[in-house]
């Protein structure tokens, strides 16, 4: 196995790494000039000017579609700002937003925002966008919910599901995200309460505990409903056998926030860019913007706009901020 | 079975157009790979050996720590250097987190574990009595490390290609420390998952195959410097 030979190990290893490293270093240097090598500890030499640096801590359903690096360029170009997006969903990005880890949050749970807010971790909270979420379902639609009130559909699934009606199962995130807080707001509409009476009554309630593509590919799968952002279901839509069945009802809105870290609490906050970043996200062009962001790709806007009274009717904030 | 193939296309077209955003997330993610593989050699080759060499109290314990460290996950591994590099952390004033420095301590760490383990391994398969006779010849003990690492260094260079293989192709720490941002720690595992999580499923395959080509190529050139050096094996 091991050749006995008497040439030494360290020179061929030295020469093996040596060649390994100079040739990432050449790649690096004639592929891309400007991300090639790894800076240490600040993010890039700053060639005119200080260049800030944005670290964004955002949930997937915000990013994966896109919007965020649609919108992104515009504002770094503008405010000579690197925007660095982590799209982590919303319990993580939270959490990484509480322990002072990035600079603005993106995210769509609004009990959670509140009692972000309240504990005195965020300051500036804005909304700039909504959409719905939809409930999709095979197309036999086995317990015949197509066009009912959410919460009523809801109620009609868990009582066919626990009496053990064939064909009827509703595939959960599962995961503590945004679209699960949601989920679990829309059984305690329809009357019941979640680990009692939802959680753990029979097969008919899977909880996936993954994201929402995956969850998509699983209730297609097994011919099961389930509660979806619009972006994610169009995006998937091809390979599922997975039908809109109930797109209308006030408790599927899902309102987009953006929070600044409160500086006083982590005293490197880059609180002034983030502030920045808000005001850009409610401007008259970024929210333009915003709710055109799909329309060539799947044919409808992904996002609405969400500017004076409809703010008002949602109980949100989008006022400018204050030297905004 | 249409998105396999249409991955492998896909896969091909990337790599022919040279997809500047493939080429920069691809670069980099070998940077950070190798980077974290030197870095881990460096430490356990010589950790190995000394463990090896040494007798003393509590090795079979270290070897027993070290061995069940292999199976140290990925997202644990991530979550640790998280937690000693996040701002509330200890070491939070070094701003490492969502890095690609703070990605290369998480994969180091992560590799570590099996590099010293298989080193400690490779130098039990060197011969006795080859052991004993260094010794008698009046070595010292860094010589007779040296040169058992020296009789070992095929069966080592194999530890270093796994654990190469293991940083490369992890995704769990990748994501939890990087973060996955676009254009400065977005790497290659990390993409395929954005890229799965968007349903763009050709376009994940057709990453993974860049990734397997990326490892086949750093294969090919350890292989090679074995062959030159040995010609007659």
């Amino acid at each position: 196995m091991i050749p006995m030979d008497t040439t030494r190990f360290v020179p061929v290893a030295g020469v093996a790494f040596t060649l390994l490293l100079l040739g990432a270093w050449i790649a690096g240097c004639t592929g891309t000039p400007s991300e090639g090598t790894i800076p240490l500890t600040s993010p890039r030499p700053m060639a005119e000017g200080p260049r800030g640096t944005l670290l964004m801590a955002t949930t997937t359903s915000l990013y994966d579609t896109g919007l965020l690096d649609f919108l992104r360029p515009d504002f770094e170009k503008e405010f000579n700002a690197d925007v660095r997006i982590t799209s982590q969903g919303t319990g993580k990005a939270m959490e990484l937003a509480k322990r002072g880890d990035v600079d603005i949050l993106l995210v769509h749970d609004p009990a959670r925002e509140i009692a972000f807010m309240d504990e005195g971790y965020g300051i500036n909270h804005r909304c700039f966008a909504y959409n719905y979420f939809i409930i999709v379902g095979p197309a036999s639609d086995p317990a015949v919910i197509a066009g009912m009130k959410p919460e009523d559909a809801f109620r009609k699934i868990l009582t066919e599901g626990i009496k053990g009606t064939a064909g009827i199962a509703f595939v959960s995130r599962g995961d503590g995200s945004g679209t699960h807080a949601k989920e679990q707001a829309i059984w305690k509409a329809a009357g019941f309460n979640y680990t009692v009476d939802v959680q753990k009554t029979g097969a008919w309630y899977i909880e996936a505990g993954k994201g929402m593509g995956e969850t998509l590919v699983m209730a297609s799968e097994k011919g099961a409903y389930t509660l979806t952002d619009e972006g994610t279901y169009l995006a998937f839509k091809g390979n599922l056998q997975l039908t809109p069945l109930i797109e209308q009802g006030e408790i599927l809105r899902n309102v987009y926030s953006a929070i600044t870290i409160n500086p006083d609490r982590f005293p490197n906050q880059n609180a002034t860019l983030a502030n920045q970043f808000i005001t850009y996200l409610l401007r008259d062009t970024t929210q333009q913007k915003i709710a055109s962001f799909g329309k060539d790709r799947y044919g409808k806007g992904l996002f609405s706009a969400l500017q004076g009274a409809d703010c008002v009717r949602f109980g949100c904030d989008c006022t400018a901020l204050a030297g905004g | 079975m249409n998105e396999i193939l249409e991955g492998l296309v896909q896969a091909v077209h990337l790599i022919v157009t040279l997809n500047p955003e493939v080429i920069e997330i691809s670069v980099r993610t070998l940077e950070i790979s190798l980077l974290s593989t030197a870095i881990a050699t460096i430490v356990s080759v010589p950790v190995g050996g000394l463990i090896h060499f040494r007798e003393f109290r509590g090795k079979r314990v270290i070897v027993t720590l070290i061995q069940t460290l292999y199976s140290l996950p990925t997202v644990i591994a991530g979550l640790f250097v998280f937690l000693l590099i996040s701002r509330a952390g200890p070491f939070g004033f070094l701003r490492l987190l969502f890095t690609p420095a703070g990605m290369v301590l998480a994969q180091s760490l992560l590799i570590l574990p099996i590099m010293a383990g298989l080193t400690l391994t490779a130098l039990s398969g060197v011969d006795r009595s080859k052991r004993d006779t260094i010794i008698s010849l009046g070595a010292t003990e860094t010589q007779t490390v040296l040169s058992l690492i020296h009789e070992a260094r095929f069966a080592i260079l194999g530890a270093v290609v796994l654990g190469f293989g293991r940083a490369i192709s992890e995704v769990g720490a990748a994501m939890m420390i990087g973060g996955n941002i676009r254009g400065f720690t977005r790497v290659l595992t990390t993409a395929i998952a954005l890229e799965t999580s968007m349903g763009n499923i050709s376009l994940s395959l057709a990453l993974g195959i860049i990734l397997l080509a990326i490892a086949l190529a750093v294969n090919l050139i350890v292989m090679l410097v074995q062959q030159e050096r040995v010609p007659h094996d």
